[in-house]
């Protein structure tokens, strides 16, 4: 018998009921929402862990000292001191270094990829320098420290300009993370300069420019606030990066620029307490979660602005 | 008429003369990029030759004869700590993803969750790594102060599992945006109609869009994973030794799984090395056999990824055979 | 109800009479030298012939209309002519495009400043998003010249040209993207003029617009016939018949007929054009 034939009291009731399937279907919604919401509690967690432990770290050291001390001494019995300066210092003249040589270079090859590059050698120039992006920090750390250093930077240096170069220096940390986010910058930047549109491209080419008038006269500025974005999510980055600048710039707080010595930046200060014998509860473990606070925001502030502007610029051109 | 008068055939040539220089800059560019990445990679693999045998995947670490210290350690430490890793994030982040691309409504809420999501992904490791020595480490000193006798196996303190965690936490932003790509690219007409056949909503997500999703979720879960692999500060901060001479659960060859099966149970609660870890220590002592140690942990440790990469590809390619839009 | 093509024309007769008085051959190709010659030209994009041995002349300071239904190659065709189709990838062409007699598909044409001489107008308004001002003085700019004075007449009387300096004289610092859509095609028509161009292609240039803005266009392209070499590509017979003075209708990548715009639509040759114009196909 078919359900046409059915009369009206069999045939199935297109009432909403419960049943095994709908209660199966809720269960699933929910612990999938669950799964989603776990993103949520980790970012609750990072602030609630940070933020209790920053309170306690500020009833013992004030916070005019935290912000006005020049000096960063937390291991020291007698006069322990706790001024975030030079490790802010160390960790700008690192992410500054790396910006300098990252996003020149992370800005031309996201041009020639889009503008230049013909469709084949885009196909495979894009995936190898991602392969930059996958390689591990400390493998970029251990260059900089056995091969940079020694074979490029303190030759030229000491030889050329008679400056003396440490071992540990922060020029050999900047270079690398510089490399390191040259993929974040050039493949951020190509989607946002494809998507300049490409009537805008034609129109300069048929009032008479050359390709680089319209690199850089039109596709350019039109881009040029996602290609701001881009530069501040690669800079957050380079705040962020922890193993190469440890290994590379050693752990020498230190507020100066003089990029040929050693420094340290708060990444690496994280990682020398927790290597280190730093009791859980003392004041040195706590000034841990303070930096690591101050770390969280400075990204957190690069990213959220960097977001914003991604998504009013696409908003210029969907 | 307007005056023609402002471009001379010696302005053009110029103008083109220019043209090919900012090329010629850009091509350069690139392709010193590529250079840097080829020098690494060589200078790697010469400073590291000597090592580069098979003893040195099947040795402990020796601080008396570094000469015949190997890599085991670390291998096998990573092992089990991308092992678990994967078991916790996988059906974590896949479940997050398809809540988000299927299930969400565009409320305030969903909204906050995807900005949420891309804020962790720009979250430094150390910041994780802080996270995690609290939560899983030492469970916020729930359990006593950290590390006295602990009650069964809780806190985790520096084990095998809270690094798996920790990284799971790490990775689980990029997973949860990769796979949400991967569905997103999903036609719509498949899922109307897997629902005009009167399938619920999880039977049209399970048999038609989890499964044409497959390569593209794989490829981000691989890919998220082999940045789990090279993770080093997190796994430093939850206090993960640098130096030890035995592997989770003294699994130390693939024979073990079967005659030591209780070793699977004990591993995820050992002390553990990780192979960035043990290229980190090589690389902060100031003897030159050390270095070249160092160089040779970094190969394999390329290696692995290499071998991790290439699945994705070929997963990618495979499958992309069977499914065609 | 839409005037048929033969009022349109007679109406256009009556109140403009044509400036020139060149006869036509036989094959209703104008006499004298033309602008614009092709010769067997045929485009390919990779495997795929798009225009097949196509040979016409476009007069000087004349509206020629390029008509036929979609996909007949009349944009390829018009693309061809300041070698735009460079561009795209796998694009290959044979035969002789000529502008004044010199080949520009020879190797040592620099295309720049062909695409200086021959100007264009795309179908869909594309403004850079930069200020009115800064839009109409791209061009000068990008050839050197940064004197503001000289940037500033050029800017007035391209504007003024295109029938858009009343509207828009009191804000040139406004950005470009906050003209209406009308006001933002004449705004390109101005830029291209900038460049101080022999010839202009315009690609269906009123296709987005609404009919008022689509009037005021074709009064300027009527009023520019004076001074320019203008080839226009549209796909509404309409509008050939008004603005246009001679005609090439195109199908399936081949040019079928060209002649005098009131002779191809009253008294077209081949039974193609008549079946298109008399609405049949297309």
């Amino acid at each position: 018998m078919t359900s046409a034939t059915l009369s009206a009291a069999e045939r199935p009731s297109l009432q909403k009921r419960w049943s095994l399937t709908t209660l199966k279907e809720q269960c699933i919604r929910l612990v999938l929402f669950c799964c989603a919401l776990l993103s949520v509690a980790t970012t609750a967690g990072i602030i609630l862990v940070l933020f209790s432990e920053t309170v306690l770290f500020f009833s013992q050291v004030s916070v005019f000292s935290f912000f006005g001390d020049t000096v960063w001494q937390p291991q020291s019995q007698d006069n322990p001191r706790f001024g975030i300066w030079p490790l802010a210092c160390g960790t700008f003249l690192v992410a500054g270094i790396a910006g300098l040589i990252g996003m020149p270079l992370g800005l031309l090859s996201a041009l020639y990829l889009s503008e230049y590059a013909s469709e084949r050698s885009r196909s495979y120039l894009k995936p190898t320098l991602e392969v930059l992006a996958g390689i591990p920090s400390i493998v970029y750390g251990y260059f900089a420290l056995v091969f940079l250093t020694p074979y490029v930077l303190q030759p030229i240096f000491e030889n050329v300009f008679g400056i003396e170069v440490g071992g540990f220096n922060v020029l050999s940390a900047g270079i690398v993370v510089g490399i390191m986010i040259v993929p974040t910058i050039s493949s951020l930047s190509e989607d946002v300069l494809r998507s300049v549109p490409r009537g805008l491209r034609e129109a300069g080419l048929a009032l008479g420019s050359t390709k680089f008038d319209v690199s850089v006269r039109i596709v350019l500025p039109a881009a040029l606030s996602g290609i701001m974005a881009a530069f501040l999510l690669a800079l957050s980055r380079a705040v962020g990066e922890t193993m190469a600048v440890t290994i590379a710039a050693g752990s020498q707080p230190d507020l100066s620029l003089n990029v040929f010595r050693s420094i340290e930046t708060m990444t690496a200060y994280i990682v020398m307490v927790s290597l280190g014998e730093a009791s859980v509860g003392s004041i040195e473990y706590r000034s841990l979660y303070v930096v690591a606070m101050s770390l969280f925001l400075i990204t957190l502030a690069m990213n959220i602005v960097a977001r914003f502007i991604l998504r009013r610029y696409r908003n210029v051109y969907q | 008429m307007n005056e023609t008068a402002f471009s001379t055939d010696s302005q053009l040539a110029a103008r083109h003369r220019w043209g090919r220089m900012f090329e010629w800059a850009c091509a350069i560019a690139t392709w010193m990029c590529l250079v840097i990445l080829a020098i690494m990679l060589i200078g790697v693999v010469i400073k590291g030759w000597p090592h580069l045998n098979f003893a040195f995947l099947t040795h402990f670490d020796s601080q008396i004869e570094p000469e015949t210290a190997g890599i085991k350690a670390g291998l096998w430490g990573s092992f089990w700590l991308i092992a678990l890793t994967a078991l916790f994030s996988i059906p974590v982040g896949i479940g997050a993803a398809v809540y988000l691309e299927e299930y969400a409504k565009p409320n305030w809420l969903t909204r906050l969750i995807q900005l949420n999501i891309l804020n962790l992904a720009g979250v430094p490791s150390v910041v994780y790594g802080i996270l995690g020595v609290t939560v899983f480490g030492h469970m916020f000193g729930l359990f006593g102060d950290w590390p006295r006798e602990p009650v069964w196996h809780l806190p985790f303190g520096d084990k095998v599992l809270t690094g798996a965690l920790t990284l799971s936490l790490l990775i689980l932003p990029v997973v949860i945006i990769s796979t949400q790509e991967a569905l997103r690219s999903i036609p719509a007409s498949l899922r109307h109609s897997s629902l005009a056949l009167g399938a619920t909503q999880w039977q049209t997500i399970r048999y038609q869009v989890l499964p044409a999703s497959l390569p593209g979720i794989l490829t981000g879960i691989i890919l998220a994973l082999s940045r789990a692999v090279g993770e080093s500060a997190p796994l430093i901060m939850i206090g993960a030794l640098t130096y030890v001479s035995s592997t989770p659960g003294n699994i130390g060859s693939v024979s073990d799984f079967f005659t030591k099966p209780h070793g699977i149970v004990e591993a995820p609660f050992d002390r553990f090395t990780a192979m960035p870890l043990v290229i980190y220590n090589w690389a902060s002592q100031p003897d030159d056999i050390y270095q070249s140690l160092s160089a040779a942990g970094i190969v394999v440790l390329l290696l692995v990824l290499l071998l991790m990469n290439t699945t994705a590809v070929v997963v990618r390619q495979r499958f992309q055979n069977w499914i065609r839009w | 109800m839409l005037p048929s093509l033969s009022q349109v024309i007679a109406e256009k007769k009556a109140g403009q009479p044509p400036t020139h008085s060149q006869g036509s051959t036989a094959h209703g190709t104008p006499m004298g030298m033309p602008k614009i010659e092709t010769r067997n030209l045929n485009f390919f994009y990779g495997e795929r012939q798009a225009l097949f041995d196509i040979s016409i002349q476009v007069p000087q300071r004349n509206v020629t209309a390029l008509i036929g239904p979609s996909g007949c190659g009349k944009s390829t065709f018009l693309r061809t002519l300041n070698r735009m189709n460079d561009i795209v990838d796998g694009a290959r062409i044979e035969g002789s495009v000529q502008l004044d007699g010199t080949d520009i598909y020879r190797p040592n044409i620099d295309v720049v400043s062909l695409r200086k001489r021959v100007g264009m107008v795309f179908q869909k308004s594309n403004p850079f998003p930069k200020s009115v001002f800064d839009n109409v003085a791209f061009g000068p700019r990008i050839a050197g010249l940064t004197d503001r004075k000289k940037l500033g007449e050029i800017v007035e009387s391209c504007l003024k040209r295109a029938a858009l300096w009343e509207e828009v004289s009191h804000r040139l610092k406004d950005s470009a993207l906050a003209l209406s859509g009308g006001q933002q095609q004449r705004l390109c028509i101005a830029r291209a003029l900038a460049t101080d161009p022999e010839v202009l292609l315009m690609d269906e240039p009123a296709s987005a617009l609404d009919p008022a803005s689509t009037a005021r266009v074709e009064d300027l392209i009527f009023e520019l016939r004076r001074n320019y070499t203008i080839v226009i590509v549209t796909h509404n017979m309409q509008q050939a018949a008004r603005v246009s003075e001679y005609t090439a209708f195109f199908f399936q990548g081949k040019l079928i007929e060209m002649d005098r715009t009131d002779q191809l639509f009253t008294k077209p040759k081949q039974k193609e054009t008549e079946d298109y114009i008399t609405g049949r196909f297309g």
